[in-house]
């Protein structure tokens, strides 16, 4: 184990080997180097997300929009504060992390053990933070119709505000509304994931409340969505609805555009399992600190690498809070 | 390696802290005054900010090179701008106090650091031009699918 922390007899001789040009030794260059690689991955995935949202600029959701759940605070539309918490969680694991490798830097294994206690705990709420919001964004609020263009219709009452479709949904008894899935199908095809209305019943409801008004995802010259008068609501709906979207998945998103929610599962996903790498990687470490792995060593450049590693999770967690949720 | 000498000093030297300790807790403060910011601004969103100030220059060469070099306050609103200015001071000040860049070789921090700014802007350069010329071409051009 000696390898890792080497200073060999060569000094002096600059083609010998054991020369530290950039004064970082080899294991604390490599984390450098993977960190280059990996932000040039997560940075493709940034702008391949631009990418297509500069494709349909004018029909992007607005993420004010989409995250404004808090948990425990139902009907309560609450935008940013719960990605802003997760943020804080994340600065502050930094934090708890930076502090590990200095009392590391000192060789105090106690406080080592403690910092890196709290950064695992850190980050096992942030992770649990992200399945939450994922959850949220899953199930959906208000959900939606989607044209045969793949465009979505989302509904608003005359005031402005919106409306969900379960509140309108006239329903029909269908003889046999059942989902055809794989063990009643033929073949071996499921069918589409039903919905909990159909087209028909919310067209039907739309069509019996004169207060409802469709709003499309093109946004005006001022940023907001376009809503459409009544008559045109009514002809957009009976004639390119299709089907009714209820949340998001990869193929439908009653938010928006479904590269939207494509994007946003990608890479808040990678994101997520970075993150949660880092906090297998930090309870390997701390177990390795409270044996005394490092103590006997007298070096804990271990925590210092794994550090390393956690921060840039942090890093790219601030350029996906400032992509996803704010610009 | 065991003991590193740290540079205690933040914003080129006008911030001195006298322990590594409470550097890191005063980054972390600006962090968090930061995060506060933009969590603020994101949420009252200011009519002001929402707007580009300028608009671009009309006419021949030397307009199109002012557009071009003025491009961050002609084609973009103040506040996404403030937003990503804001970015970039949290992840060079994550970078270099956290993750100790400033205590490094000045080699291996123009490595890093100089390797992946230019990978990136160029990277993003070609992607967002791509993309805007493909919203271009779905709004007014005839022909959509040679292109």
């Amino acid at each position: 184990m000696e390898a890792t922390v080497a200073t060999t007899e060569t000094q002096g001789k600059t083609w010998e080997g054991g020369n530290q040009p950039l004064r970082a030794s080899y294991g604390k260059m490599m984390m450098w180097f993977f960190i280059v690689s990996d932000a040039l991955t997560f940075s493709g995935f940034l702008a391949a997300y631009g990418f297509s949202r500069f494709k349909f600029v004018d029909a992007w959701p607005i993420a004010d929009e989409v995250f404004t759940h808090f948990p425990f605070l139902h009907g309560v539309p609450a935008p940013m504060f719960y990605v802003a918490f997760m943020t804080f969680v994340l600065i502050f694991s930094s934090v708890t992390m930076v502090l590990a490798v200095d009392a590391g830097h000192k060789l105090q294994k106690s406080k080592v053990a403690t910092y890196m206690f709290l950064t695992i705990i850190g980050g096992i709420i942030f992770v649990g933070s992200q399945a939450w919001e994922w959850g949220t964004f899953i199930k959906g609020e208000y959900g939606a119709v989607e044209t045969k263009g793949g465009k979505i219709l989302q509904f608003l009452d005359t005031d402005g505000n919106r409306v969900a479709i379960s509140s309108f949904a006239t329903d029909i008894p269908v003889p046999s509304d059942e989902a055809h899935v794989d063990s009643n199908g033929i073949w071996y095809m499921g069918g589409e994931t039903a919905t909990t209305y159909s087209y028909e019943e919310v067209t039907a409801g739309f069509l019996a409340n004169d207060n409802l008004l469709i709003r499309t995802q093109y946004l005006d010259e001022h940023g907001h969505p376009t809503v459409l008068s009544r008559e045109a609501s009514i002809a957009k709906l009976k004639n390119d609805g299709k089907l009714v979207v209820e949340g998001a998945n990869l193929r439908h998103n009653e938010y928006g555009h479904p590269l939207f929610a494509d994007f946003f599962f990608f890479i808040t996903g990678f994101h997520g399992f970075h993150v949660f790498s880092g906090i297998v990687i930090n309870i390997i470490i701390f177990f390795n600190v409270v044996i005394g792995t490092y103590e006997k060593r007298k070096s804990y450049e271990m925590v210092e690498k794994v550090g390393l590693y956690w921060h840039f999770v942090d890093l790219v967690w601030v350029f996906v809070f400032t992509f996803f949720y704010l610009v | 390696m065991a003991h590193h000498e740290h540079n205690l000093a933040i914003f080129r030297g006008k911030l001195k802290f006298k322990s590594n300790e409470q550097k890191i807790w005063g980054v972390f403060v600006f962090l968090s005054v930061i995060t506060i910011i933009e969590v603020v601004f994101g949420i009252i969103k200011p009519e002001w900010l929402m707007a580009p100030f300028m608009s671009s220059f009309e006419g021949g060469f030397f307009a199109t090179l002012a557009n071009i070099f003025l491009s961050p306050f002609i084609y973009m609103k103040p506040l996404n701008l403030i937003f990503i200015v804001l970015t970039l001071v949290k992840a060079y000040y994550i970078t270099w106090d956290f993750m100790h860049m400033r205590d490094e070789a000045k080699g291996l921090r123009r490595m890093v650091v100089w390797t992946a700014i230019f990978l990136i802007c160029y990277l993003v350069l070609i992607l967002l031009l791509e993309g805007d010329y493909i919203y271009e071409v779905y709004k007014n051009n005839f022909i959509k699918f040679d292109f």
